[in-house]
């Protein structure tokens, strides 16, 4: 293939009319007929409804319909889990909405309000008064913690892992170090809150929603409304930011559909902020410990992690705390366990770089601190600590470059400038610190079926129903396409987010990329095939005897003769030629369990941080950020950068001030808004140098590994050893607050 | 949002006479349409005051200046006089919320903006400001944005503002309006703190129009200074906020201004660190010492009991940096 796109940072296809407002999310569907729906959700964490009084609501001029248990259609309860069929996996939550008067959380939705207008709609949902019978919640994560019990393991997760003895280790090292490390629960807080437009005509339903599952989604709905899945049409062209908060089908969805079936309306829902922190899962609390024993020389001869997150007790995402602990350093003796707890709160979900981004902060910590211990360089120490093969296991990396994206993060950062003294390095009133984390996050695919068509004119036309979370999925796929069959990249259309395409993989895992990848390229391959095929029968064709021709400027060439593929179809009378290509979920998983006993692949990087930390108040400011990343073959430059910016952003966050408070007497957030749940802004974030090491991984198609995710693991360490470099101080509860840095 | 009605008065006799009961007025509508939202305001009639003509900064007679109350966050800030005579005054509003937010806040809403209490925001919580005498779930909850001075067993909720600091430090006078006539208080007299009745928030009745604030002059401002600590570099509430101005003679205090933001149930001049520093030596020992006195008074919960020695730390830096 001729690389013409591929590799170059090409402007994402999405770009300009999302510049001029032209994209249309979820809310911006128009009906003639829409009406709106509100949520009431519940003010007691446990109990149940003794009386729902909405007479009020139903005065409020323009209101449709108040549902309750009283009156909802019934849904069909949510499926069992089961790895047979991973769209079990799409509902969060076992509750099945408005069919039970039971109150599981805090601000689990328990009516929704249908009406004219969204004022209307949110006015009356205010006036609706619920009484309750309450019963004993508990709601508190940290007083609960040490009431855990060991994580199941599962095809999907290990929970646990021991090589050699790990606790005789650490008790016999010359050096150790044994920390606990705390994290908060932490939400996604997508610029779009979760948004629905439901439309039935008949028994075919049509979904405007922003997801990164359509078909989990539809075929959840399908099975949740009694109705066949292919009369259902998911519509998400584009996500307003998902994170994983859109990953699974929330009440939102759920309730709008049913608003919609009952009211016999089409119906928007548009979750109000406050309404996303009630109805939409986040990321788990953990509370870790790391402890690590090593020779006076830095090697490691102990490495034990455990872990304690929460689900909800009516479900929730079990989070791969200890993950990268099982990758990330040689020791003889390695002792990983999670254990979990559960709690009367909404079930938690996945957030970007679930398990990863908050276990890379306790491991990385440790090693940071086992390396000042050693009065040893951070990255002289993780260097000792290599391995050849993954650590537990005995697997071969498909790409192990950790050597190398610290050598050149240390150049492009200036690590030799560093003075290694605690508070030895100041401007002005600030402490200025360095510090440096590994960034891990495995490689996933996903089976995904794509179409790729020729069209008489020239045209490409990509099919597959992909997910435009804000990475610039089209785009890639376009350049993909485009070198493939060596046409240029304006000739590429690619249609993605409608179920009605082949089907795609969910944006997830940070598989989506390399899984549509594949495909596509199989599917190109194959046109490419049949296009010679076609050549070669059609009489008079320049490519008669061709046996294996360059696809390039819009056709196929050997030896300087060829023809366009226009030509080819005009030639055999077509008016285009069609591939599709794709895996089935059982050969899929079958290949996938071979490979993952072959082989471990991850994506990694190494992640440079400077802080400014002031003398006076504690305040954490973040001054410089080098990424340096090993993501295999970088297919856009641009869009990768972004993705690895963002993470690394949404890593500050996580370092410094973002945290879901949660009331221990109620379970019940308390930071719902966006002023009191601090992302980071402008102002808290510095210019991002990130590099990436463009060596195309061998396993994978194109050498590309996933980006989505990797870019905040490693960020909470870097930062919390940068402090701890500037001020002497460890902090080991997120976030790092001026408070815990106090003088004192 | 219950539905209301809407007015939008063009003169000031107009618009005190459309205010009665059940009516708010509104400014920039930054904190009164989200507390609408919220349904903690539930107003029959909104009474949009953008049209009077109260949007001037103009300079006074005797010195000083006056401030119309429709002067929009981002006005003020950038105007000349304010910050060559009052650069804490400047400052202090770009600390605040975001440049959008600015462009729409007025200084009347402002000056009356309310409690960012979350569990004065959730109805699902007990707060006897939004219900008297429901009690206040903010005592055992989530406390950081919460004050530790001129606080009462029945609120502990902080005034949010940080203008209203700089206005305390300055010594300034709100001008009212009502069908009764004008009247003239005190910034110090402005904001009441919580006691018992922590609904009742200002001296202001709720049928009074703010339509001018004063600043005296004060040649000690022209080398102010606000210093806002908060738990992100832009768009966070005050944890601590320090407005100050000092005047250094031979090492001797000759003249200094101190008030605090983010630590107070109202915008707290600091008068008992004044009165310790005033004639006294600019030494950080002394900057700490008056420090304390105020703080002596601080009754902290386990949420903002870090407020204290942060405030102090803030207090003696911003005085140590403005005795150069
Ligand atoms: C996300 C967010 C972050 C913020 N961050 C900060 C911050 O960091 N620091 C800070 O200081 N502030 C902050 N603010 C608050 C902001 O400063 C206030 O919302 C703003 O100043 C209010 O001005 P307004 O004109 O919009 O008032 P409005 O919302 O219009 O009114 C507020 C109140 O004043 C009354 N009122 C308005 N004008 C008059 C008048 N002329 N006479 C009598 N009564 C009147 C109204 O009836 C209402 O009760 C923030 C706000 C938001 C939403
Ligand atoms: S602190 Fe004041 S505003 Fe907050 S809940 Fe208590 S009474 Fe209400």
């Amino acid at each position: 293939m001729s690389e013409k796109y591929v590799g170059r940072p090409v402007d994402r296809l999405d770009g300009a009319i999302k510049t001029v407002g032209e994209a249309r999310y979820a809310g911006d569907h128009r009906y003639p007929d829409l009406a709106h729906a509100a949520l009431v959700h519940a003010t007691i964490p446990r109990g149940r409804i003794t009386a729902v009084e909405d007479a009020a609501a139903r005065a409020v001029p323009g209101v449709i319909d108040v549902l309750t248990h009283e009156n909802a259609p019934a849904m069909k309860p949510p499926p069992k889990v089961t790895l047979l069929n991973l769209s079990t996996l799409a509902i969060g939550t076992s509750v099945n909405h408005l069919a039970t008067d039971e109150v599981h959380w805090n601000g689990q939705p328990i009516a929704v309000v249908v009406a004219e207008s969204q004022e209307a709609a949110r006015h009356a949902a205010s006036l609706v008064r619920v009484t309750y019978e309450e019963k004993p919640a508990v709601v508190d994560f940290a007083a609960e913690e040490p009431n855990a019990v060991p994580q199941k393991s599962n095809a999907l997760q290990s929970a646990r892992a021991d090589k050699g003895d790990a606790e005789k280790a650490l008790a016999d090292a010359e050096v150790s170090v044994d920390l606990r490390f705390t994290t908060p629960q932490h939400s996604h807080n997508a610029l779009e809150p979760h948004t629905t437009t439901a439309v039935w005509d008949g028994d075919r339903l049509t979904v405007h929603e922003g997801t990164q599952s359509m078909a989990w989604t539809r075929r959840h709905l399908a099975q949740r409304f009694g109705v066949p899945e292919r009369n259902i049409r998911m519509l998400s062209p584009f996500v307003g930011g998902g994170f994983g908060g859109k990953g699974q089908v929330w009440a939102g969805t759920l309730l709008a559909v049913l608003a919609a079936r009952a009211t016999g309306r089409p119906v928007r829902l548009a979750l109000t902020r406050a309404g996303v922190h009630h109805a939409v899962g986040g990321r788990t609390p953990s509370a870790q410990r790391v402890a690590l024993g090593a020779d006076r020389d830095g090697r490691l001869t102990a490495l034990i992690h455990t872990s304690v997150a929460r689900t909800g007790r009516v479900g929730g995402h079990l989070e791969q705390i200890t993950a990268a602990s099982r990758h990330l350093y040689d020791s003889p003796n390695i002792h990983l366990r999670q254990s979990l707890v559960q709690l009367d709160l909404i079930a938690n979900t996945s957030m970007r770089a679930p398990g990863e981004s908050i276990g890379t902060f306790a491991l990385e910590s440790a090693v940071d601190e086992l390396a000042w211990e050693l009065g040893m360089d951070p990255i002289e120490l993780r260097m000792r600590n290599e391995p050849e093969r993954d650590p537990i296991e005995g697997r071969r990396f498909t790409h192990r470059m950790l050597r190398e994206v610290y050598a050149v993060g240390a150049e492009r950062f200036g690590w030799s400038e560093r003075d290694p003294r605690p508070g030895s390095m100041r401007d002005g009133k600030w402490l200025v610190g360095m510090g440096v984390a590994t960034a891990y996050h495995p490689s996933l695919q996903m089976p995904a079926s794509v179409t790729v068509r020729l069209d008489a004119d020239g045209g490409v036309v990509v099919r597959c129903a992909l997910h435009e979370i804000g990475v610039g999925a089209a785009t890639a796929q376009a350049q993909i396409a485009a070198d493939e069959l060596g046409v240029p990249l304006e000739s590429v259309r690619v249609e993605i987010g409608d179920s009605d395409l082949p089907e795609g993989p969910m944006a997830g895992g940070s598989a989506q990329t390399a899984s549509a990848a594949s495909a596509v390229l199989e599917a190109c391959r194959k046109l490419r095939r049949s296009a010679l095929d076609l050549a070669r029968r059609s009489a008079g064709s320049p490519l008669r005897g061709a046996t294996d021709p360059r696809a390039r400027d819009g056709g196929l060439y050997q030896d300087g003769r060829g023809e366009t593929y226009a030509e080819i179809l005009a030639r055999a009378g077509r008016d285009h030629l069609e591939a599709r290509a794709g895996v089935g979920m059982l050969r899929f998983l079958a290949r996938t369990v071979r490979e993952q006993r072959r082989w471990m692949k991850a994506a990694s990087g190494a992640q440079f941080c400077e802080v400014r930390v002031d003398q006076d108040t504690g305040e954490v400011r973040v001054s410089r950020w080098v990424g340096v990343f090993d993501i295999g073959r970088v297919i856009n430059e641009k869009t990768v950068a972004s993705q690895l910016r963002g993470g690394i952003v949404m890593g500050i966050g996580l370092a410094l001030t973002e945290e879901t408070l949660v009331d221990r007497r109620t379970g019940r957030v308390v930071n719902a808004s966006l002023a009191d749940y601090h992302v980071p802004v402008h102002a808290d974030v510095p210019r991002i140098d990130v590099h990436c090491l463009d060596d195309p991984d061998p396993t994978m198609p194109l050498g590309l590994v996933g980006v989505g995710e990797v870019g905040i693991t490693g960020v909470g360490a870097a930062v919390a050893n940068a402090v701890r470099h500037a001020t002497g101080r460890r902090v080991q509860d997120l976030p790092i607050t001026l408070d815990k840095l106090l003088p004192h | 949002m219950k539905p209301f009605s809407y007015v939008k008065p063009l003169d000031l006799a107009e618009a005190v006479a459309a205010i009665g009961p059940g009516a708010k007025f509104l400014g920039g509508g930054t904190n009164l349409v989200d507390l609408m939202r919220e349904g903690i305001e539930l107003p029959e009639t909104v009474v949009d005051v953008t049209g009077l003509p109260l949007d001037e900064v103009d300079e006074l007679p005797g010195g000083g200046l006056r401030i119309g109350a429709l002067v929009r966050n981002s006005a003020l800030a950038a105007d000349r006089r304010v910050r060559a005579a009052y650069p804490v005054l400047s400052q202090a509003v770009l600390a605040g919320a975001s440049p959008q937010l600015r462009n729409m806040a007025t200084v009347g809403g402002n000056l009356l903006q309310r409690t960012r209490c979350r569990y004065f925001y959730d109805q699902a919580y007990a707060c006897n400001k939004r219900e008297p005498g429901t009690g206040c779930d903010a005592l055992d909850g989530f406390t950081r944005g919460h004050a530790v001075l001129g606080v009462s067993g029945s609120c502990i909720a902080a005034h949010p503002s940080d203008m209203c600091v700089a206005l305390a430090a300055l010594d300034a006078t709100v001008e009212v309006q009502s069908v009764r006539g004008t009247r003239r208080i005190p910034m110090s007299d402005v904001h009441l703190p919580p006691g018992d009745t922590p609904h009742v928030e200002t001296a202001l009745a709720e049928d009074e129009l703010v339509t001018a604030v004063e600043l005296p002059p004060a040649p000690v401002a022209a080398g102010s200074r606000y210093r806002k600590v908060r738990d992100r570099a832009s768009y966070a509430f005050a944890l601590v906020s320090v407005a100050a101005a000092l005047e250094v003679r031979d090492g001797t205090v000759t003249a200094v201004r101190l008030a605090l933001g983010g630590v107070g149930t109202t915008p707290w001049r600091a008068r008992e660190a004044e009165r310790l520093l005033e004639g006294g030596p600019a030494t950080e020992e002394a900057f700490g010492r008056a420090a304390d006195a105020e703080l002596a008074a601080a009754i902290t919960r386990q949420g903002n009991a870090f407020k204290v020695p942060l405030a102090r730390a803030t207090i003696v830096a911003t005085l140590k940096e403005l005795a150069g």
